[in-house]
C-alpha cells in the first residue's frame, strides 16, 4: 500500500495529481499545500514517494528537496518535481540537489503514473 | 563273356543315369540361383516400396505440417495486429481518460467555491498548470463603459494590459462576436503585444459575454495544443464565466446583505432609544 505524498500549493493541481495517482492499486494520498507543511506530514506519516511542485510559497519544491536528502530518516523517498519550469537548467538543477525525475506541466497521467509505478517498484526490489 | 557284355550294359546305363543326375543337379542348381537371384529383386524392390510409402508417408506430414504452421502464422498475424489495435485502443483511452479528469478537475475547482477571488485564482490555476500558458491575462467587461478591464494576470502586471473597447482589435472583436480566436502560431515569444493575444476565448453565459481570457505565451515546453486544450478552453468559456458572474452576484449581495444588516442594527438602535 503506498503512501504518496502530494506538495503543491493549487487545489486544482492537487487534485489533479491525486485524482491520477490514485489510480494505483491500494495508494493512498497525503497532500501537503508547501515545503514545511511536507515535513509535517513526513514526520507523521510513512511516505513512499513525494510528487512535489517547484514554485510554492513558504518553503519551494527545490528546498524542501535538500532537506528530505539530507535527513537520514527521508533521504531514500524517491522526488519526482512537478513543475511549469521547463528550461533544461531548471530541471539539471532539480536532479543535481537530488529529484528522481522531472515532469513539465501540463502533466500527461500516462507519465506521470509511469513514472510513479516505476519509482515504487525500484523501492521494492531494494528492500 | 556275355556277363562281361551285360555288366558292361549295366555300367553304361548307371554312367547315363549319372550324367543325367549330374544334369538335374546342374538344372537345380541353375533353378536355384535364378530363384535366389528373383528373390534378391523381389526383396530390393520390397524395400524400396516401403521407402517411398514412407517418403510419401513423410511428405504428407510435412505437408500437413506446412498447413499448419501457415494457419499459425496466420493466426499470429491475426493476434498481433489485434495486440496493436488494443494497444492503440488502450493509448486512447489513456488519452481519453487524461482529458476527462482534467475537465472534471477543472469543472469541480470553478464551482469549487462562491468567492469571486478565489473563482479568479481557480481560472489562473487551471490556463497556468492545464493548458500551460504563461503570460495571460482576465479581462472582464464593464457594462458602463463597454470596455474589458483586466482583473488578473499572470506573468504580466495588471497595467500592462490596456482596456479594450468592445469590437475593437482582436480581443474587442472576441468580445462583440463571442467566438474563440486562435492565432495561426503558438511559437514561444519574449516580447509581449497586450493587443494581439496568441489566443482569446470569450467568457460567455448563453451568447452573453462576460469577458475574455487572453493568452499571450505558452511555456517553453508547450509547443502546441492538444485536443484536451480546445475542450478546456470551451469549458472555460461555458463555466468560467458561470463561476465568475455567480462569485460576482453572490460577493455583491453578500455586501449588500451586510449594508442593509448595518442599516436594520442601526434603525433598531434608534427605535429603542
Amino acid at each position: 500500500m503506498p503512501n504518496i505524498l502530494i506538495v503543491e500549493d493549487s487545489p486544482t493541481m492537487r487534485q489533479l495529481i491525486s485524482f491520477t495517482v490514485k489510480r494505483i492499486p491500494e495508494s493512498r494520498v497525503i497532500e501537503a499545500t508547501d515545503g514545511v507543511d511536507a515535513f509535517k506530514k513526513l514526520s507523521s506519516e510513512k511516505i513512499d514517494i513525494i510528487l512535489a511542485d517547484i514554485n510554492m510559497p513558504v518553503m519551494d519544491g527545490l528546498k524542501l528537496v535538500s532537506l528530505v536528502r539530507g535527513n537520514v530518516h527521508y533521504k531514500n523517498i524517491p522526488i519526482i518535481m512537478i513543475t511549469t519550469e521547463g528550461a533544461e537548467e531548471d530541471k539539471k538543477k532539480a536532479l543535481a540537489i537530488g529529484a528522481n525525475a522531472y515532469l513539465t506541466k501540463p502533466i500527461m497521467s500516462q507519465e506521470l503514473l509511469k513514472l510513479v509505478n516505476s519509482l515504487l517498484s525500484s523501492i521494492k526490489s531494494d528492500t | 563273356m556275355e556277363k562281361n557284355s551285360s555288366l558292361a550294359k549295366k555300367a553304361d546305363e548307371f554312367l547315363q543315369i549319372f550324367k543325367k543326375g549330374e544334369e538335374f543337379t546342374k538344372d537345380l542348381i541353375k533353378e536355384n540361383e535364378k530363384l535366389r537371384f528373383r528373390l534378391a529383386q523381389l526383396e530390393e524392390a520390397l524395400q524400396k516400396s516401403g521407402n517411398e510409402e514412407r517418403i510419401r508417408l513423410y511428405e504428407d506430414r510435412l505437408r500437413m505440417l506446412d498447413e499448419e504452421l501457415k494457419s499459425l502464422l496466420e493466426r499470429y498475424r491475426k493476434v498481433e495486429e489485434e495486440n496493436k489495435d488494443f494497444a492503440s485502443k488502450y493509448v486512447e483511452i489513456e488519452t481519453e481518460n487524461n482529458n476527462l479528469a482534467n475537465l472534471y478537475v477543472a469543472s469541480y475547482q470553478l464551482h469549487s467555491t462562491l468567492d469571486f477571488n478565489d473563482v479568479l485564482r481557480i481560472v489562473l490555476e487551471i490556463v497556468i498548470n492545464l493548458i500551460g500558458a504563461e503570460k495571460f491575462a482576465v479581462m472582464l467587461m464593464d457594462e458602463k463603459t463597454n470596455e474589458l478591464i483586466p482583473v488578473a494576470t499572470e506573468g504580466l502586471s495588471l497595467d500592462e494590459i490596456p482596456k479594450v473597447k468592445i469590437g475593437e482589435g482582436t480581443i474587442g472583436k472576441v468580445a462583440k462576436e463571442a467566438e474563440s480566436y486562435f492565432s495561426e502560431t503558438t511559437a514561444y515569444a519574449s516580447e509581449t503585444d497586450a493587443t494581439n493575444p496568441i489566443v482569446c476565448i470569450p467568457l460567455k453565459i448563453k451568447e452573453h459575454v462576460i469577458g475574455v481570457i487572453s493568452i499571450y505565451s505558452l511555456f517553453v515546453q508547450k509547443t502546441e495544443f492538444s485536443n484536451v486544450d480546445y475542450e478546456l478552453f470551451n469549458l472555460l468559456a461555458g463555466h468560467a464565466a458561470t463561476a465568475i458572474f455567480s462569485s460576482k452576484l453572490y460577493t455583491q449581495s453578500e455586501r449588500k446583505l451586510t449594508t442593509i444588516q448595518s442599516f436594520l442594527d442601526l434603525l433598531k438602535d434608534r427605535t429603542g432609544k
